[in-house]
């Protein structure tokens, strides 16, 4: 190919875009983190640290993600496993469980604010089964495994979509005779998924492992929307910090921790599910 | 074998009830006013369907304000995205250059970043630059979580349209721009409206940056975040509903595309 | 034992019919080309067979146990597919010792057979690559391999050699003949070269959409073709065919009268090396237009009654384009089809 100008032409926009709102930002969030007024200082971090909040909001961020991910990723693979077997209306069905990628956080958690709410309608499903008398509460602080089992169900709702609809277009870059060659050479539909159908969608699962996981860290609308204050998240605080204390710098420090996060889950998740290259199609 | 089939089938049933039904009871809250939020124990049929509650809720001070900026913002993000993300999208599929794959990976990069909370020090910035509290700002920093999307999906559907196509053209006397907008433009037309729409949608959806950027010029998002914990709950769901709607509507639009956008982002 | 038996299998994609009551045996240790044009449903058949594919109506039978319900690994068969379908994540090792492990075979029996089967495919340099680290022929080797290592009683092939060069595929043919044989493999084998299918087969069947047209040994599919179709498909060069009326229980060609077995217009069958010529007046001549001359014989294309003809004549031989020769059937290789159906008139008494 000829040398030529066009595309760093094509690219430069969007780099210079980039720049000015990625790369900037991130190192100003970084910059103000570590400000104490003109000098560097961990004050910032000292203060977020020493919160009442803060040691709930890391436990409460850990085992949300912790909880949702690994299951959303069972369900998403189930999920995609079962429209391959589905004969009519696949795409219709297809498109239901894609529905919720276009639901935000906040949305999804007034839905099931709706559904779980004291007049709520679970409740209202119990009443009429007779299994219960009067409300009954979910969304309290007195009742935080249950307001965590909410944010849980709420998130398997939201974005397990997310998860699915990128295994999904993984599998259809998988040839279907791979499965069709292991069954003829006599594997069980168990040794099919766990040799054949996981290792090729790998690559798959890293990609959808990192976007959802990264996504899960920054949830906090779904949490405020649901438990209010009840169940601070690390994003929920630095919300709050930025907006009810006025606080910028603690924020960032926040943001920091987040940041770190989604990119230590990142790198392991690039680390431990790599694929060499000839080991791809 | 036609029991399993039974199972199987009523497994899939079930999870598109899981899908389905929260909308619909989100919905019946929403529809039914006050009244309906406080009966008890509720009926899972809108006893008198109406959708006074909603018209009710778009006449609350600032909520038609707030999904008009939502509206703006949402566009706004739709076209920088777009302008920005196709051209290096074409540069990515059509030309080898150095940098290529360190371009790519900035773009990954992007995505290991929760990008929303990148706002936060931009506050400063851009009461600086007077783009703070105004659509374009909110919708810049939008734009910046999109964009990655929009270089990817349409690099590879650039990709997607045979090279010999385009080289057909500059044979047949076409120039190189030329060849681009008669030949190209129209096959990729669709896919970049699938991206655009993608872009709508995130813009629409996203509430941390939108929160934190805004106070009087609030997003639907932000103006729902921020009367969370003051305004009565069929409101709230009335507002949840206005949320969906639009968003539901566009996944079907770009269902079609909806795969093969992210079967490419693999790599 | 593993005989194959399909009885009245029909399969349909919808409205597309591709497999049309096919009956077929094939004996237990036998070897069976599978011949016909592209899209005529072999890869279909073979589906079907390894229970891939579910047919519309019909069954199959393997050992003389009805398989039509099982699914494919409880049919016992291997398979080697058109386009592979070797494993890119494993190496080939392990892709062909794939089988043995699903079917537990122990780490020697293993090792043992997956070193017979890469020797005779020469891929032994290759068994710690990745596949996609081989050529396409590398790789269809191994996809062979891996069928071969698990020693099935049945054995699928879907054009196995299709992407070799000419002579390694020469080779690879006269080895997966005497393995087979050897091991008394029940063996199908899909091809659309005419060739390959004619050196192998014990047996040959001929498809062509979705029917089979005739099955039968090599020799009697060559003389003897049941339909025009066959004759034109196996051989090369194909079979000429005249269009002629007959007259009186006779058809005239030239200065020859051959008795015709019916009255009307009929088709007059004849290879192009079942010919001799003759001298001007006591044959039929035809108008030469092209001469290949091909090293070990002669091609000739020529005009004859308003039809093309294709000849084999002798090396030496090199008539001009524009000159006319004269030629006489051999006596008895004249064959005789319906001009409407194209069914072969005397069949094939072998
Ligand atoms: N999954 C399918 N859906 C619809 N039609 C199909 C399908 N598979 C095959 N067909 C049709 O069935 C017919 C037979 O196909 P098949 O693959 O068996 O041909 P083949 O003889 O193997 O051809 P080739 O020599 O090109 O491999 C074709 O007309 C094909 O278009
Ligand atoms: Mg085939």
């Amino acid at each position: 190919m000829r040398k030529t100008l066009a595309p760093y032409l094509l690219i430069a926009p969007s780099l210079l875009f980039l720049a000015v709102l990625f790369l900037v930002p991130l190192v100003q969030t970084i910059r103000l983190a570590f400000r104490a007024g003109q000098a560097w200082s961990l004050g910032n971090f000292a203060r977020m640290a020493n919160d009442l909040n803060f040691s709930d909001a890391v436990l409460n961020t850990f085992r949300i993600v912790l909880i949702v991910v690994p299951l959303q990723l069972l369900l998403a693979i189930g999920m995609s496993l079962m429209l391959r077997h589905i004969r009519r209306g696949r795409d219709l069905v297809l498109w239901i469980w894609s529905i919720p990628l276009g639901i935000s956080d906040l949305a999804a958690g007034l839905v099931w604010l709706a559904i779980l709410n004291d007049r709520g309608y679970l409740n209202s499903a119990l009443f009429d089964l007779g299994l219960i008398s009067a409300p009954h509460s979910y969304l309290t602080y007195e009742t935080p495994a249950a307001l965590l089992g909410a944010i849980v169900l709420a998130e398997l709702w939201r974005a397990t979509a997310i998860v699915l609809v990128v295994l999904v277009a993984g599998l259809q870059l998988v040839p279907k005779e791979y499965a069709e060659a292991a069954s003829v050479f006599g594997a069980s539909p168990w040794q099919i998924f766990r040799r054949v159908t996981l290792p090729l969608l790998r690559p798959s699962i890293q990609t959808a492992l990192i976007l959802r996981t990264v996504l899960a860290f920054e949830m906090f609308a779904i949490v405020l929307a649901l438990g209010g204050r009840n169940m601070p998240v690390l994003v929920s605080e630095a919300y709050n910090w930025q907006y009810a204390n006025q606080d910028y710098g603690v924020a960032a420090a926040y943001a920091v921790v987040v940041m770190l996060l989604s990119l230590a889950a990142t790198l392991v998740y690039l680390r431990v599910l790599r694929t060499p290259p000839e080991q791809l199609a | 074998m036609t029991l399993r089939r039974g199972i199987f089938l009523s497994g899939v049933a079930t999870l598109c009830a899981w899908t389905l039904v929260p909308i619909w009871l989100i919905a019946l809250g929403a529809v039914g006013g006050r009244a309906a939020v406080d009966s008890w124990p509720k009926s899972f049929w809108p006893g008198s369907a109406s959708f006074a509650t909603l018209g009710s809720f778009l006449a609350i001070d600032g909520v038609w304000t707030a999904t008009l900026t939502s509206l703006e913002v949402a566009v706004l993000c739709m076209i920088f995205s777009i302008l920005l993300g196709a051209p290096a999208g074409y540069a990515l599929a059509r030309y080898s250059f150095r940098g290529a794959t360190a371009y790519r990976l900035l773009i990954l990069l992007t995505r290991a970043f929760p990008v929303g909370i990148l706002a936060l020090p931009l506050t400063v910035s851009f009461i600086r630059l007077g783009l703070y509290d105004t659509p374009v700002g909110v919708a810049l920093i939008h734009a910046a979580l999109a964009l990655p999307f929009a270089v990817l999906v349409s690099a590879s559907l650039f990709q997607g349209i045979p090279r010999e196509l385009e080289e057909a053209a500059w044979v047949f006397g076409c120039s190189r721009p030329r060849a681009f907008l008669r030949v190209v433009v129209p096959l990729a037309l669709p896919g970049i409206a699938a991206t655009a729409i993608f872009a709508f949608v995130i813009s629409w959806n996203e509430v941390f940056a939108a929160s934190v950027l805004t106070v009087r010029h609030r997003t639907l998002t932000a103006y729902l975040l921020a009367v969370l914990s003051e305004s009565p709950l069929h409101v709230q769901f009335a507002g949840g509903l206005m949320l969906i709607v639009p968003s539901v509507v566009f996944i079907f639009l770009v269902r079609k595309h909806l795969f093969s956008m992210w079967g490419i982002a693999n790599r | 034992m593993a005989e194959i038996v399909i009885d009245g299998i029909r399969k349909a994609f919808g409205a597309v019919v591709a497999l049309e009551r096919v009956e077929l045996r094939v004996a237990d240790g036998e070897f069976l080309a599978l011949l016909g044009p592209s899209g005529c449903g072999k890869t279909t058949l073979l589906r079907v067979i390894a229970g891939l594919e579910s047919q519309s109506e019909g069954r199959v039978l393997i050992g003389g146990r009805d398989v039509s319900r099982l699914p494919p690994r409880a049919r016992g068969l291997a398979m080697v597919f058109q386009n592979y379908a070797v494993f890119p994540h494993m190496t080939v090792r392990d892709n062909v010792a794939f089988g043995l492990r699903m079917a537990g075979a122990e780490a020697a029996r293993t090792d043992r057979q997956v070193r017979r089967a890469s020797e005779l495919l020469h891929i032994e340099p290759y068994l710690d690559r990745y596949p996609s680290q081989l050529s396409g022929g590398q790789r269809q080797r191994v996809a062979v391999a891996r069928a071969l290592a698990v020693e099935p009683s049945v054995l699928l092939m879907d054009e196995p050699l299709s992407n070799l060069d000419a002579l390694l595929r020469l080779e690879m043919r006269a080895e997966l003949k005497s393995v087979l044989r050897a091991a008394g493999t029940t063996t199908i084998y899909v091809t659309h070269d005419q060739t390959e299918a004619m050196g192998l087969a014990d047996r040959i069947a001929v498809l062509q959409d979705g029917r089979i047209q005739q099955l039968d040994r090599p020799a009697t599919i060559y003389s003897h073709p049941a339909t025009r179709f066959v004759g034109g498909f196996v051989g090369s060069p194909p079979m000429n065919f005249l269009e002629l009326a007959a007259a009186g229980g006779a058809v005239r060609l030239g200065a020859l009268t051959f008795p015709a077995p019916a009255d009307g217009p009929i088709v007059l069958g004849l290879r192009g090396e079942d010919i001799e010529e003759v001298t001007a007046g006591a044959g039929f001549p035809l108008a030469v237009l092209v001469v290949e001359p091909m090293g070990s014989h002669t091609l000739v294309t020529g005009q004859v009654a308003g039809h093309r003809m294709r000849v084999v004549l002798p090396s030496e031989r090199l008539p001009a384009p524009g000159e006319d020769i004269h030629l006489r059937p051999l006596p008895g290789r004249l064959r005789w089809m319906d001009a409407a159906s194209g069914a072969a008139i005397n069949p094939p008494n072998p």
